[in-house]
């Protein structure tokens, strides 16, 4: 409880900070694919400001329902929100960029 | 991994098959739906294909002993659950005993973007997941089409969709998949042509504002199954089905006799009356006493204790106990006896097929060695273009199985006294009866005569039929039937009879 209400806040207060959350299944080539490229990604666009949670399904079944997780990979916007999922490997970055609604470079 | 142990197989060759528990698609697919393998139901919307789904998994949980999965696309578990609980099916109750869980895939389009290559695993593993936690036996995925308007790639869903079955069957789950119906196809997105066993299309038709349920097996390897249209109906107690009782005629023709009720017409049947287990057609023009005939055929089964079903089309029950009263006939004491009961329907409430499913359903309930359809005529006028014979033939069929006389009044209409309603259906009947009135001195006198009466000698005099308080009797002698010509000045302008 006490938990999410510290997260609660911390979003109130920090708008620009992210909380992606990657849905694999195994370490697949598209999982390792979607790693890599995610991590690319957030150091190019959201340097200091995201944190990554990946989470093994084949470890955690029970998760896939709570974030209605249908397609692997899968990644979620849990911050900010509104909630946006991404899915596939991420190698389109302009679509994860778009997908995820960050600035585009300038 | 699974046990080595190599399933028994029923007979021989002979496919196993997982019962539905629905009343008649059990006897028309042979037993159920092919164990371990997919079927796919398809239909339009609101064809009852999630309804048969869910009772699927209902009583297969409940009377099977097999767990089931629900993985629901359109609905959440709370509506799902409220959906059916009309039907007496408490899903909170099975999900909490473990016999039942519903998983809702909620896609919502517009939220998910899509950045290369993907595929369907996280489903699997949603399915793998819920199939664990209960040991389920079967699935349900109502309906995969859901997920074409949510993957983009339709190639992608395509092949995990294939693979997604063929998971199904190596897992040995028996599964049901629900399709939207195409313009040109079973289905909107050619599922059929994944599902190689079983494929059953459900129908909901409204013509001329009635509504008529039909389902039929388009498909079902390895088991012999009509292509016919089954009716089939919804009501309190779910999916009811029609099935064709008997695909020959090998019903057991019965030499035990019954009174008609009236001893000068028994006279007239070899001093017997009719055959049980025959079905007999009483026509006749407004007003000449068909319903007295019937009533008075069901007074006099009533007396020996037989149970009887009365199916009123025209009259409301109340009107036909009063009716009867002032024909010498107390049928309300056969009522509260629990020997006589009434089952009175609008015509145009529900087509024929939906009139044929209740009558069937209510018949093989409640066992009567009696049944009283009065009149057919509506249940004719109730019907479409569709072929009224046939779906008569099975209910005639399925009487004379269950060794049921059956009485069917037809209002024929003066000047035309063989109606072609009446010869529709008369080579179904063992003995048709006829009643009209007449004027041989100019003195209007119900007639009636025996035109046919398949194995006996019967008589072929037309007598005097006369209605009074004392009841029906007969009178004199009106001569031979073949000098007919009466009918024309006879169209007496009876409201009710």
């Amino acid at each position: 409880m006490k938990k999410s209400a510290t997260k609660k806040r911390t979003a109130r207060t920090r708008r620009d900070f992210f909380i992606l959350r990657l849905y694999i299944a195994g370490l697949t080539p598209n999982s390792v694919t979607a790693i890599s490229n995610l991590k690319n990604i957030c150091e190019t666009k959201l340097k200091g400001k995201y944190r990554i949670e990946v989470v093994d399904l084949l470890e955690k079944p029970q998760l896939a329902k709570g974030d209605q997780i249908i397609a692997i990979p899968t990644l979620v916007r849990r911050l900010p929100p509104p909630v946006k999922k991404i899915i596939g490997n991420l190698s389109k970055t302009e679509s994860v960029i778009v997908g995820l609604d960050l600035q585009p470079a300038r | 991994m699974p046990s080595a142990k190599p399933k028994p197989r029923t007979a021989g060759i002979s496919l196993a098959k997982a019962p539905t528990g629905i009343q008649g698609l059990d006897e028309v697919t042979g037993g159920g739906l092919p164990k371990g393998r997919v079927s796919l139901v398809c239909g339009n919307a609101g064809c009852g294909k999630s309804l048969l789904a869910m009772e699927f998994l209902v009583h297969g949980a409940l009377r099977y002993g097999e767990p089931g999965v629900c993985m629901n696309f359109e609905e959440t578990e709370e509506k799902l659950t409220a959906n059916v609980a009309s039907l007496g099916f408490d899903l909170r109750a099975l999900a909490r005993q473990k016999k039942l869980l519903i998983d809702y895939v909620f896609i919502e389009r517009n939220q998910i973007t899509e950045a290369g290559e993907y595929n369907l695993d996280g489903l699997f593993i949603r399915l793998a997941h819920a199939v664990k936690t209960i040991k389920a036996k079967r699935v349900v995925l109502d309906s995969v089409q859901a997920l074409f308007a949510g993957v983009a790639d339709s190639a992608i869903l395509r092949s995990e969709l294939q693979r997604l079955f063929r998971w199904l069957e190596d897992q040995k789950l028996t599964a049901i998949v629900t399709g939207e119906a195409g313009v040109h196809t079973l289905t909107r997105h050619n599922l059929e042509e994944y599902i190689a066993d079983c494929v059953i299309a459900l129908d909901h038709r409204v013509t001329e504002q009635i509504s008529t349920r039909r389902l039929r097996i388009v498909k079902y390897r390895g088991t012999s199954h009509g292509t016919d249209e089954y009716p089939f109906l919804i009501d309190e107690e779910g999916i009811s089905v029609v099935p064709i009782t008997s695909l020959a005629l090998t019903h057991k023709a019965l030499i035990e006799r019954v009174s008609t009720g009236i001893p000068a017409l028994d006279e007239m049947m070899e001093g017997k009356g009719f055959f049980r287990g025959s079905s007999v057609l009483v026509t006749g023009t407004a007003g000449t006493g068909k319903s007295s005939m019937a009533a008075n055929f069901v007074s006099a089964a009533c007396a020996r204790g037989e149970l009887c079903l009365y199916f009123t089309f025209e009259e409301s029950p109340s009107q036909i106990l009063r009716n009867m009263r002032s024909v010498g006939l107390n049928l309300e004491r056969w009522v509260r006896k629990r020997l006589l009961h009434f089952n009175a329907m609008r015509p145009t409430s529900t087509g024929l097929e939906g009139h044929l499913a209740a009558i069937h359903k209510l018949i093989a309930r409640q066992r009567p060695s009696i049944v009283v359809i009065d009149p057919i005529t509506n249940l004719i006028s109730a019907s479409g273009s569709y072929d009224v014979k046939s779906m008569l033939v099975r209910l005639v069929d399925f009487l004379k199985v269950a060794q049921i006389t059956s009485i069917f009044t037809n209002l024929t209409f003066a000047g035309d006294p063989q109606a072609r309603t009446a010869a529709a259906v008369s080579s179904l009947m063992d003995t048709w009866i006829v009643l009209r009135d007449s004027k041989p001195n100019g003195r209007p006198k119900r007639e009636l005569y025996v035109l046919k009466s398949r194995g006996m000698a019967h008589s072929r005099v037309a007598r005097e039929l006369i209605v009074s308080d004392r009841g029906l009797e007969l009178g004199s002698l009106l001569g031979d039937h073949s000098m007919d010509g009466a009918e024309g000045g006879a169209a007496k302008v009876a409201l009710g009879e």
